[in-house]
């Protein structure tokens, strides 16, 4: 595992990752602080205040400031300025969004940020070690499993949870438990074959 | 999504009375102003479409540890309302003895769904119509209530054929619920004041003149627990779609038989997919009661199940569909070695 503290360092060297994180903070002193903790019973009094929420990102602590209607994926896109994880449908129905939550694959499209502040979460984000890739990330690379790329992230953090679940036994069931992540560009048969090139080492990976 | 208030109790006394506070015994629990949240898959989806519009959410996740058990002491099954789909599905023992359980959540949506959505929030999903999840259908009686209905002159091909009322034609969209309905489950509510069991089968209302109550739960309830009497390995859920998977049903059919020496003791049948609830068909169960089975009683069994079926413009294929489903699940269950 990486550091941390360099994770949470790194990140902000990423273009992207700057541009979103840097409008996020300009933010923060303009925003009244909203009353309550959320993990309390308590109510925030005023709704259009935005609330405290602290995220275990990728191994990473990272507090926010957010609006109590934001989605995890949203806080992760435009307030964590981590852009890896897509938004596609929004509603639940294309998987693009797909993160890890306490080590289940969960849609962050329909899942609030504040629901989860206690929770570790993986994003596409936190796979690779420096410039090692993860295997499955290496797979998706070595099997041309991807055209336009904008379901990738959600492909790749699916996958190995259906690793991981033990659904990658077969082509069949690799496909059954792929298909809450919707492919436009229709890469399915290289996906499949990603999946099973990275599937010992993904396993190894569970063991060790 | 239009902003609400959040709060997170810790115990389910705490849950009950916020979910009761400004709860009005004349308003659909559906509609209620206050909603409980678990897995959200539903919820979420909803308030983003503007279809439902609550003003505080309970997120009621962190009685998981009480609520999500799974319990097969005494040759009998209890979920707990917030067992998650995924879990219930992959359970061995519920493979074995309740197939037709693991099936119904193995078959529907995707594992990430399964991962998040509750069984308690499963039941009570709501339907997948167009016309009441776009809100720029004015008339929808579901939404608003005699404002009439679009699907009936409308894009009906996935509408209900069962249980359908000159007010409302929109499907139960859930798989797992025709389980419960085909085991004979009872469900277990909580409410501000008592608990109370009822028969699974009597928790969804037909549309009748009121679509708009969907549920005979009272404002501020929840369900606990969900019960079934007794093993059923001789079950199955057979589920036809669009798509080969993460999709919604077409038709469906939850089957649970008990045959002895060949001879059929018991059989209950749930039809998905085309009903406006999860759909007993008591008629076609009796058929095959006492009988043995074969492939003329199959047919007969299937023409019962839809003997007072409805098809409107574009969904009658549902009745065709339907009756080979059944006949299908039918051989499926009967063929199972146990």
């Amino acid at each position: 595992m990486t550091d941390p503290e360099d994770r949470a360092l790194t990140w902000s060297f990423n273009r992207r990752a700057f541009i979103g994180g840097a409008a996020g903070t300009v933010a923060l002193p303009l925003v009244a602080k909203a009353a309550g903790d959320a993990n309390t019973a308590a109510v925030a009094a005023d709704l259009s205040l935005p609330v405290d929420v602290t995220l275990q990102i990728n191994g990473a602590t990272r507090p926010l400031n957010i609006d109590i209607r934001t989605t995890l994926l949203d806080a992760l896109r435009e307030h964590a300025g981590l852009t890896g994880s897509k938004k596609g449908c929004d509603h639940g129905q294309c998987g693009a969004c797909t993160v890890m939550v306490d080590g289940r694959r969960v849609l962050s499209c329909l899942t609030l940020a504040l629901t989860v502040q206690d929770q570790p979460i993986t994003t596409i984000e936190g796979l690779s070690q420096g410039d090692q890739l993860h295997p499955m990330q290496q797979a998706f690379i070595d099997q041309d499993a991807f055209q336009c790329g904008y379901c990738t992230p959600g492909q790749i953090i699916s996958a190995i949870a259906c690793v991981k679940e033990g659904h990658a036994t077969t082509d069949g069931d690799i496909r059954e438990f792929m298909s809450g992540n919707i492919c436009r560009c229709a890469a399915y048969p290289n996906i499949v074959a990603a999946v099973k090139q990275a599937a010992p080492a993904v396993s190894d990976e569970q063991k060790g | 999504m239009r902003p609400f208030a959040y709060s997170r109790p810790t115990d389910a006394n705490s849950a009950v009375q916020a979910l009761s506070a400004a709860a009005s015994a004349n308003s659909p629990v559906a509609d209620a102003a206050i909603q409980a949240l678990a897995g959200g898959t539903t919820l979420l989806d909803l308030m983003k479409l503007d279809v439902m519009r609550p003003s505080a959410l309970v997120d009621i996740n962190p009685l998981s540890d009480v609520w999500s058990a799974v319990n097969l002491d005494g040759g009998n099954l209890k979920l707990g309302a917030l067992a998650r789909m995924s879990d219930v599905a992959a359970h061995a023992d519920i493979q074995k003895n309740y197939p037709v359980v693991a099936d119904a959540l193995k078959l529907a949506a995707s594992p990430q769904i399964r991962n998040m959505a509750s069984l308690g929030g499963n039941v009570l999903q709501r339907t997948r119509c167009t016309y009441f999840r776009d809100v720029s259908y004015e008339n929808c009686n579901k939404r608003n209530p005699g404002s009439g209905c679009a699907a009936m002159d409308g894009f009906n091909r996935t509408h209900a054929v069962l249980g359908t009322s000159g007010q409302c034609i929109a499907t139960y969209p859930g798989d797992f619920a025709q389980a419960l309905i085909a085991l004979n489950a009872t469900v277990e509510i909580i409410g501000k004041s008592s608990a109370r069991t009822v028969s699974f089968a009597e928790l969804h209302r037909a549309p009748g003149n009121s679509p708009q109550i969907e549920t005979t739960l009272m404002p501020g309830e929840l369900i606990s627990s969900f019960s079934i009497q007794g093993r059923w390995p001789r079950s199955t859920y057979f589920k036809v779609r669009d798509r080969q998977s993460y999709e919604f049903a077409l038709s469906s059919a939850a089957i649970a038989l008990e045959v002895q020496d060949g001879t059929i003791r018991d059989a209950r049948i749930a039809l998905g997919g085309v009903a406006t609830v999860p759909w007993r068909a008591r008629k076609a169960e009796g058929l095959l009661k006492g009988e043995k089975f074969d492939d003329a009683l199959a047919s007969q069994v299937a023409e019962a199940a839809f003997e007072d079926a409805v098809g409107s413009k574009h969904n009658a294929f549902k009745i065709a569909l339907g009756k080979r489903v059944v006949a299908r699940a039918l051989h499926q269950a009967a063929a199972m070695e146990i």
